[in-house]
């Protein structure tokens, strides 16, 4: 049995009282990829809100490797290793595609204000190291010719590429997907298939994923969990959910 | 270490840039074109540019805005010019080795400069938890506090704060009207402050100044730079007032640090760009210059400055350079058909 990455039980948040998730269970394992369905406003990415600090949760726990993280902050969280891209894409639009990577780096760099201020030795060593690196991330995504160019003029398909990187950047080990292709081309969903595999290989990542496009989630998900209300009301192999009577009722109504 | 070499001969480039400038000041007063009129405007125009440069560090590059920069200022100006009057009258009751009037500039400077730090902090902690029209009304109100408070210190040349009456000048402060010093003060500020923009530092409130929610999700302490940039830009607030409290007329007035000042910088960073150095000192110098030549028309300078600002916002609101930044090095290399190596990278400042 493979180690658990992420995992939650009875997690859940209300807003005054609106129940907005309520007894969230989930445990991923190590290189798992899970997918999170369900209809609009059934709590997704409310889900991901509570995962990466943006809320508290009100009730329940989760860990990441067996480490409490509730309450803590969001960057503090992305230190410990949880990334997520965004349902509409948050990119730095007026940086450049090298500079959006670089800022993932930034939490790793040792040199402070005196090093900056003053160019220190380590400075250039560290400002050089960042730059290749965030380079080679690029190549992995096919954007290194466009490391120069503003991410705002990037292609849509590409903006998604570069927020997936930057994620990557942060030395994720357990990356949330929201709506990954959303807005996107079949062409450019086939591409995005074949980008979340070779991560999935290369850097032996866990990952959980909301997406509508139910071609992808059934094509690439090994596990699929399914809520409606904020609660789970389905979970298991996608050949499985997709013949649940209770997902068809919450996705076609009763 | 292709970035470092280019990095290295720009460097050497702007090195001998200032240098040319300090030339023109030297050959300029040793005509005598420099009396105490020009002195005092090139006084002004160093100062403005500290002022602005760190004003725009927290309005155009963590876009954020503060209308309270004249409070800090205060505060590096009041703190520098009691430091000096203090080491002045320790010097001459032999308490003190005699130092010279530099060395006596340059503590009160430090210590003027680290106030202004300090109330930065004191401000910037409650204050950067707000944003936008908020920040910018608390940051306001604070300004005028800092001011109001200094007005009624007894030590200040106030009458104590439980007397509530308008106080007077601080008086007999060290004149320090050094034209090369305070130039060389005002080039290594601004350096510092490029150097700031030019590493993580800079990069990382740019990014939370275009997506402050994608910033903290890419791993950045959010708070820690925005308080960390405020600080930073408090203290060469801090400088600037140094700067003012010793220009040479040897008094310092509480009514020199209205709200009115504060928008004095804010007119500078808007016009000349919000996110570029280059624009904040051009315009500081120019509108530092502008109202001694237009000197007959002093009473309707905040009308012209609305109506200017007015214009920008209509035709030009990225501001005169928007986010461009000058470059010597750069300029020379196409003159000179040699295409710089990292043409983009040093376009865009980066390292």
């Amino acid at each position: 049995m493979a180690e658990s990455v992420l995992k939650a039980t009875n997690l859940g948040i209300s807003f005054g009282g609106l129940r907005a998730v309520h007894d969230f269970e989930i445990d991923l394992k190590e290189g798992e990829l899970v997918g999170l369905i369900g209809p609009n406003g059934a709590g997704k990415t409310t889900v991901f809100n509570l995962f990466t600090g943006v809320y508290k949760p009100t009730e329940g726990a989760f860990y990441l490797d067996g480490k409490l993280m509730n309450g803590k902050k969001t960057h503090e969280i992305v230190a410990a290793g949880i990334a997520r891209t965004f349902q509409n894409i948050r990119l730095f639009k007026k940086m450049t595609v090298m500079e959006n990577v670089l800022i993932a780096f930034t939490k790793d760099i040792q040199y402070g204000l005196p090093g900056a201020v003053f160019r220190s030795g380590g400075f250039w060593r560290e400002e050089a190291e960042i730059r290749e690196k965030a380079m080679e991330l690029l190549t992995v995504f096919n954007l290194q010719d466009k490391a120069d160019w503003n991410a705002g003029n990037l292609p849509y398909g590409q903006q998604r590429k570069l927020e997936i990187a930057r994620a990557l950047a942060t030395k994720a080990r357990m990356l949330l997907l929201d709506e990954p292709a959303a807005g996107m081309n079949p062409t450019e969903t086939a591409e995005l298939l074949a980008c979340i595999n070779t991560i999935r290989r290369k850097f032996a990542i866990t990952i959980l994923l909301i997406e509508h496009d139910m071609s992808l989630v059934m094509n690439i998900c090994e596990r699929i969990v399914v809520i409606d209300y904020g609660e789970i009301i389905a979970q298991g192999l996608p050949e499985e959910i997709s013949h649940d009577p209770k997902v068809i009722a919450a996705y076609l109504g009763e | 270490m292709r970035i470092r070499k280019d990095h290295t001969r720009s460097l050497i480039v702007s090195l001998a840039g200032v240098c040319l400038l300090g030339l023109i000041i030297f050959l300029a007063d040793t005509l005598g074109l420099m009396d105490s009129y020009i002195r005092g405007i090139f006084i002004q125009c160093c100062f403005a540019v500290i002022m602005a440069a760190s004003l725009n560090l927290v309005m155009g590059y963590l876009g954020q805005i503060a209308l309270g920069h004249a409070g800090f200022m205060a505060v590096g100006a009041y703190t520098s010019a009691l430091v000096t009057k203090a080491i002045g009258l320790a010097i001459k009751a032999g308490s003190m080795p005699a130092l010279s009037n530099v060395a006596q500039f340059f503590i009160g400077l430090l210590c003027g400069a680290i106030a202004a730090a300090l109330f930065g902090l004191l401000v910037g902690i409650p204050a950067l938890r707000l944003r936008g029209d908020y920040l910018a009304i608390i940051t306001l109100g604070f300004g005028e506090i800092i001011r109001v408070v200094i007005q009624n210190l007894p030590f200040a040349g106030g009458k104590g704060l439980a007397n509530g009456q308008a106080g007077q000048a601080l008086i007999g402060i060290m004149r320090m009207n050094d034209l090369y010093i305070i130039f060389a003060v005002t080039v290594v500020c601004v350096a510092i402050m490029i150097a700031f923009v030019r590493s993580k530092f800079g990069r990382a409130i740019i990014a939370i100044r275009e997506d402050d929610i994608a910033s903290s999700a890419a791993g950045l302490n959010t708070t820690h730079y925005k308080v960390l940039t405020f600080v930073f830009s408090a203290f060469f607030a801090g400088v600037a007032g140094a700067i003012y409290a010793h220009r040479g007329l040897g008094t310092l007035q509480y009514s020199d640090f209205t709200f009115l000042k504060s928008t004095d910088f804010v007119i500078m960073v808007v016009l000349g760009g919000m996110g570029s150095m280059t624009g904040s000192v051009v315009t500081a110098v120019l509108l530092s210059v502008l109202p001694e030549v237009l000197r007959a028309f002093a009473d309707y300078r905040m009308l012209l400055y609305s109506i200017i600002l007015v214009l920008m916002m209509i035709f030009r609101p990225t501001g005169l350079f928007g986010t461009y930044e000058f470059s010597l090095y750069r300029l020379l290399s196409r003159l000179f058909r040699k295409k710089p190596e990292t043409l983009s990278s040093a376009a865009k400042g980066d390292v």
